[in-house]
């Protein structure tokens, strides 16, 4: 370490020593024994240097930049982030507005007939679809355990253009205030019904899709406490809500533990809200797709 | 002057000294604004502090990592917007201890999934995702539904909160425990308190559909459902 202050502080006295070699003086630097030439920078890596100095103070003027006791500086463009997006919205807006317009002036019913806007409408709510809604109902609409299918003509709460519309945007024992909304009284919990009740009755609500024999007890016990809003013939009823027993379809299952477990506890699915958290051209949009996916009446 | 720097290069303590000055130069630059930072917040309505509960569930997202995978903050993109909403503004994280705006996407931005999922949906998928989303690669965590939520201490975690500015009041701080449990209630004794507490929007009820326990569960599905929900923006837009 000392040694090579005396020799900096020499070389420094007796000025720059030249490389015998390259003919290149020296930084002056050695480390046992090897020296560094002191070559300026190549051209090219200096001019560059140079362009982006000059280039950050363009855009120190242009752009927002500096930070200030009040905020930032604003730059002579005026550019923010915001404003940005706004003109993106607003291009797209631009473009779809050839249909906007006759779209929103439409009733739903009436915009099948039209063959672009029915496809704009698809478009838009096939991706929608996508975003918001394949977490339940699954990618293709197709449903799963607690969601129902939405490709089949079995609906709960309706399958007109009207009733889909309501659907989704108020929800299903939502949060919101218009929300749909029924309730099943969980018969076993709330002890409505025993045990060996709850047992007829399931039997009885499988034999009406031929899952189980007939039993008298479940039949009886059926008329009193479930067709109020299942019907007399178990086909439901969508004012309430209550979905058909007698088909195929099941929304929690139809295996027999299934059934005794909905009758127990009692499930009451929620379907949130859609009002305020999609736009209405969104939700109309959404309609339309469900509405076309094959179930649609 | 541009050849001096061998001098500067010889001398240690002088290049300390203006090393010192020069990164303090940008240190300042980034630094003093942020003592002014009531000029990037912008005033809304609807922000409040995180209900006990909530703050319990912050408290899980945190310790289990799902910020590795999710962010919180929608960037104002067009794509983005259309996919998440509105963008994230920054009233919006102003209480968050730290905030959890991230910038990795191996998962969807969650700072609007408030509401757009059901509870039942977030049971299930808490507790298997492949479940409800069968290509997922999230891990499941069940265990989650089976353990107690800590509240046993969340009172101090609210002081300390208090202590760098977040508006908790004395009141709200003493009764955090039983906020916490009316919160997770379905048929809460003291959802009246609790609502002039933090107001009439607060989401009470049994969110992991089991009464008998107020679990990390529970915690956890309240904050989700909280998150991106506060703010009124039909209000913010037309200050803008
Ligand atoms: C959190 C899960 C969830 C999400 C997300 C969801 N749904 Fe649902 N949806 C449900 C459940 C559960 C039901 C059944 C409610 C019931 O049991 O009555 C339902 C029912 C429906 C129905 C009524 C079906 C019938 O048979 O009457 C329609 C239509 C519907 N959803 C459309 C949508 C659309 C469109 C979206 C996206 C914007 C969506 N859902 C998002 C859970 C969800
Ligand atoms: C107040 C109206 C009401 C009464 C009374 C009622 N239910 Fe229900 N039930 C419903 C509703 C609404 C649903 C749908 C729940 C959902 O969508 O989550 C349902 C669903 C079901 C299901 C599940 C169907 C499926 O697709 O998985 C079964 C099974 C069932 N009820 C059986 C019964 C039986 C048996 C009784 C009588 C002991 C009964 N219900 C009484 C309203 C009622
Ligand atoms: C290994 C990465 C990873 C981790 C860690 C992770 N997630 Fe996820 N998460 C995902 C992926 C991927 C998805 C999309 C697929 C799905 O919905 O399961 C997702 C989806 C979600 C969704 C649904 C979002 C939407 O808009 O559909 C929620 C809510 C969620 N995660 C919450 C959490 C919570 C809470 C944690 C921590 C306890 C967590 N995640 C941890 C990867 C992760």
């Amino acid at each position: 370490m000392k040694k090579k202050t005396d020799k900096t502080e020499k070389a420094s006295r007796t000025g720059p020593e030249i490389d015998k070699h390259s003919g290149v003086e020296t930084t002056g630097h050695e480390w046992d024994g090897l020296k560094e030439l002191n070559n300026p920078a190549p051209r090219w890596w200096l001019w560059i240097f140079l362009l982006t100095v000059i280039w950050s103070i363009w855009y120190w003027v242009m752009y927002p930049s500096w930070p200030t006791l009040s905020g930032h500086t604003e730059g002579l463009y005026g550019w923010t982030q915001h404003k940005q997006l706004k003109e993106q919205q607003a291009e797209i807006l631009q473009r779809q507005q050839a249909y906007l317009e006759a779209f929103r002036a439409m009733p739903l019913d009436g915009i099948a007939e039209h063959e672009e806007l029915y496809r704009f409408a698809l478009a838009g709510g096939a991706s929608a679809f996508k975003d918001n809604c394949a977490a339940c109902h699954g990618i293709d609409a197709a449903g799963m355990s607690h969601y129902p299918n939405l490709n089949d003509d079995a609906w709960i709460w309706g399958g007109s253009l009207e009733d889909i519309y309501e659907s989704i945007k108020y929800g299903i024992r939502s949060e919101h205030n218009e929300t749909r909304y029924s309730e099943m009284p969980a018969f076993g919990a709330d002890g409505i019904l025993n045990r060996q009740e709850i047992l007829d009755v399931t039997d009885y609500v499988l034999s009406l899709s031929g899952l189980a024999a007939e039993n008298l007890r479940g039949a009886e016990i059926y008329r009193e406490q479930c067709a109020s809003c299942h019907g007399m013939d178990g086909r439901g009823d969508r004012s309430v809500g209550a979905p058909d027993l007698a088909d195929a379809i099941w929304l929690y299952g139809s295996s027999r533990d299934a059934v005794y477990s909905v009758i127990y506890h009692s499930r009451n699915g929620v379907m949130p809200h859609w009002d305020g958290i999609l736009s209405e051209d969104r939700i109309r949009q959404l309609t339309l797709y469900v509405h076309s996916l094959g179930g649609g009446e | 002057m541009l050849d001096k720097h061998g001098k500067i290069e010889r001398n240690s303590f002088l290049l300390l000294f203006l090393t010192v000055i020069v990164v303090s130069i940008g240190g300042l630059v980034e630094i003093v604004p942020l003592f002014r930072v009531e000029t990037t917040i912008e005033k809304v309505e609807g922000m409040r502090p995180y209900t006990p509960l909530e703050l319990a569930g912050k408290s899980i997202y945190i310790r289990e990592g799902c910020y590795t995978c999710h962010s919180q903050q929608i960037r104002p993109l067009r794509d983005e917007v259309e996919r998440y909403g509105h963008y994230s503004i920054a009233a919006e994280s102003m209480y968050d201890h730290p905030f959890q705006w991230g910038s990795k996407r191996t998962g969807p931005d969650l700072a609007r999934i408030g509401g757009k999922y059901s509870d039942d949906w977030h049971v299930a998928h808490m507790i298997d995702p492949r479940s409800v989303v069968p290509e997922s690669i999230m891990p499941a965590y069940a265990f989650l539904a089976r353990r107690g939520a800590r509240l046993h201490d969340i009172d101090r975690h609210m002081r300390a909160l208090q202590r760098i500015g977040v508006p908790y009041t004395d009141e709200m701080i003493e009764n955090a425990y039983w906020d916490a449990m009316t919160q997770a209630s379905n048929d809460p004794y003291e959802a009246d308190a609790l609502r002039s507490r933090y107001g009439d929007n607060v989401n009470i009820r049994d969110f992991d559909g089991n009464p008998n326990k107020t679990t990390e569960l529970d915690a956890l599905i309240a904050y989700m459902q909280v998150l991106g929900t506060l703010v009124d923006f039909k209000t913010y837009q037309e200050a803008q």
